[in-house]
């Protein structure tokens, strides 16, 4: 076990490194960083101008190094727009994406787990069905677009909840709904997989033959061992939602970390761009991480290889 | 054997259908792949026949139009059956436009995302060991990397355009390719006919092309239409947040943006466009889910 989480470990610090390594790398081919600082109107002079007071005129690999050596120790940069450091303006707004985040997976979890315990014990039945559609059609809802409709709907026509800012819990009931849909699909088909699964099982019928009310056998026996993926897969999908909050956050105007993103990418402020990247990338490292740990801790099987 | 079972398996001999009578019974059988095939095909004509459906210009601009309502509204006009835009453009003319791009967003994406993704994933089965581990490595990092934002942050410096979306999207979808096409590469690999091929004295690549890829067509298949649905999404996302498909195109996830000020007293301006590439992305799913079943009924859960 040991050997195991030793080597994932690994994987995950050399997988972060990459990430580093080609977010820079990127960064810094896909364009002039000195051309879009100065602004198009800028005469080649300032443009020079900016590369040097920036040290952009550096080699890329000097750069590389001195941002990674500097990362490592905490610091990541001053923002150009901001003219901060771009480590607290990140530790202001990162609460606000991660309750987003929490809420969001919550509401996926709520809505998805309950639909398919029921799917699974009437398989192909009119609720099955209707679990399966509800999910085939979420799969192919436009965040963005369903963020709008609940806004249009419940927020200007009946106006019964805030559309847009942050301050009250009302603030994140949309912006919830509207990123945690998208996560269901996957949450519900892998409960009912392995609630069919665990229900055929031999111990499930053991119990029943024991003569253990059907309730007791459904959420202390079967339920608890079909649950064991779903919380892999969950872990994995608030890594997703962190990503996918830079949308609804725009949409909803709730100043977390992807509305800071998506502002920094508008006003070419990359240090800004470059450190969220990381962070984002970070926290699914550690997730899967944590994901692949506790998978190998209840099934032996997983940790060969 | 008694004459009566004898005749009785020569009539269930009889009875069995051909295999392309089989075929066409499980594709008209399946609603959802029936469904998602006649989405896309009027999508597809649409976007093809885009100039001799749609009634308007596109881009032509009528400032005394602004915002006109769509037909089911009291005042609306056949003139303009979806009514206009913020700049007086015929709606169901930039509609019909719009089908090009997601389309060719999602078909192009598809193509480059899918040769490179299978090129990884295929490479990584056959040949496993070292080269298996370095692929699975890149594609560990490549899930690692935030898509939205990497696209962001890329098209913003590349400079927002269609082919500039094409190319990052291409770039940054491959990871579900290459894990399809490994597990699948690795189920075929150690088969008879891969050893007889071998033994015949095929090349690597000679056996790659002509055995391997034949036999993962299907859930490549499979993985193409998904990945499509995505780069359509994708694309309107971006475009949403204005690093996409520049104005004036009529990109659906754009024409959502543009509307986005008139949410409040022409909420349609959001609402079609949006129905638009639901409807569109839900159907190359249902395409796609529809293949699997009809290519594997077997796996039908």
């Amino acid at each position: 076990m040991l050997l195991f989480a030793a080597r994932r470990l690994m994987l995950a610090v050399l997988v972060a490194l990459t990430v580093s390594v080609i977010c820079f790398f990127l960064l810094h081919l896909s364009g002039d960083l000195a051309q879009a600082l100065a602004g198009s109107s800028s005469s080649a002079s300032d443009v020079e101008a900016v590369r040097k007071a920036y040290g952009l005129d550096r080699p890329i690999i000097v750069q590389y190094l001195g941002w990674a050596s500097r990362v490592l120790t905490g610091d990541l940069g001053q923002s150009y727009f901001f003219k901060e450091p771009v480590a607290k303006l990140i530790a202001e707004r990162l609460p606000v994406t991660m309750v987003l985040g929490v809420c969001a997976l919550v509401f996926a979890v709520a809505l998805a787990l309950p639909l398919g315990v029921v799917a699974a014990l009437r398989p192909n039945s009119w609720i099955d069905r209707t679990a399966l559609t509800i999910s085939v059609l979420g799969q192919a809802l436009p965040s963005f677009w369903f963020a709008l409709m609940l806004i249009i709907v419940f927020g200007l026509t009946l106006r019964w909840l805030p559309i847009s800012g942050s301050g009250t819990w009302q603030h994140l009931v949309l912006p919830s709904i509207a990123l945690g849909y998208y996560a269901t699909p996957a949450i519900m088909r892998l409960t009912r997989a392995g609630m069919i699964e665990v229900l055929a099982s031999d111990y499930i019928r053991t119990a029943r033959a024991k003569g253990l009310r059907a309730p007791s056998v459904l959420f202390k026996h079967a339920l608890r061992n079909a649950v064991i993926p779903v919380v892999a897969l969950a872990a994995v999908q608030f890594g997703f939602m962190l990503g996918g909050s830079i949308v609804i956050e725009t949409v909803f105007a709730l100043h977390g970390i992807g509305y800071l993103a998506w502002e920094s990418i508008a006003r070419a402020d990359f240090p800004i761009v470059q450190a969220i990247v990381l962070i984002l990338a970070s926290v699914y490292v550690v997730l899967t991480f944590l994901a692949d740990i506790l998978n190998a801790f209840l099934d032996p099987r997983l940790r060969v290889g | 054997m008694t004459l009566s079972t004898a005749l009785a398996e020569a009539e269930a001999r009889i009875a069995e259908p051909s295999p392309g009578a089989l075929l066409r019974r499980r594709i008209f059988g399946h609603g959802g792949f029936l469904f998602g095939a006649i989405v896309v095909g009027l999508v597809l004509a649409t976007a093809l026949l885009a100039p001799l459906l749609a009634p308007h210009d596109p881009y032509a601009q009528d400032l005394t139009r602004r915002v006109v309502n769509p037909i089911w509204h009291a005042d609306g006009t056949w003139r303009n059956p979806l009514g206009t835009d913020q700049l007086g453009r015929d709606y169901l003319s930039r509609l019909i436009y719009g089908a090009r791009i997601s389309l060719l967003i999602g078909v192009a994406t598809m193509a480059i995302s899918g040769a490179i993704g299978s090129a990884l994933g295929v490479a990584a089965g056959y040949f496993g060991g070292r080269v298996d581990m370095a692929i699975t490595f890149l594609i560990t990092t490549r899930l690692a990397m935030p898509v939205v934002l990497v696209a962001l942050a890329v098209v913003a410096l590349a400079g927002g355009s269609l082919k500039v979306v094409i190319l990052v999207l291409g770039f940054l979808l491959w990871d579900r390719f290459a894990v399809v096409t490994r597990s699948a590469t690795m189920q075929v690999r150690n088969l008879d006919y891969i050893d007889a091929a071998r033994a015949a004295g095929c090349s690597d690549l000679r056996v790659l092309a002509s055995e391997i890829l034949p036999n993962i067509l299907n859930p490549l298949i499979v993985v193409a239409t998904l990945e499509m649905a995505h780069a359509i999404l994708l694309e309107a996302a971006l475009s949403f947040l204005g690093l996409g498909v520049q104005p004036p195109l009529p990109s659906w996830g754009l024409m959502i943006s543009e509307a986005k000020e008139y949410m409040f007293f022409s909420p349609w301006l959001i609402a079609v466009p949006g129905a638009a590439l639901f409807l569109l992305v839900l159907a190359v799913n249902l395409l796609g889910d529809g293949v699997r079943d009809i290519a594997a009924p077997e796996n039908r859960n």
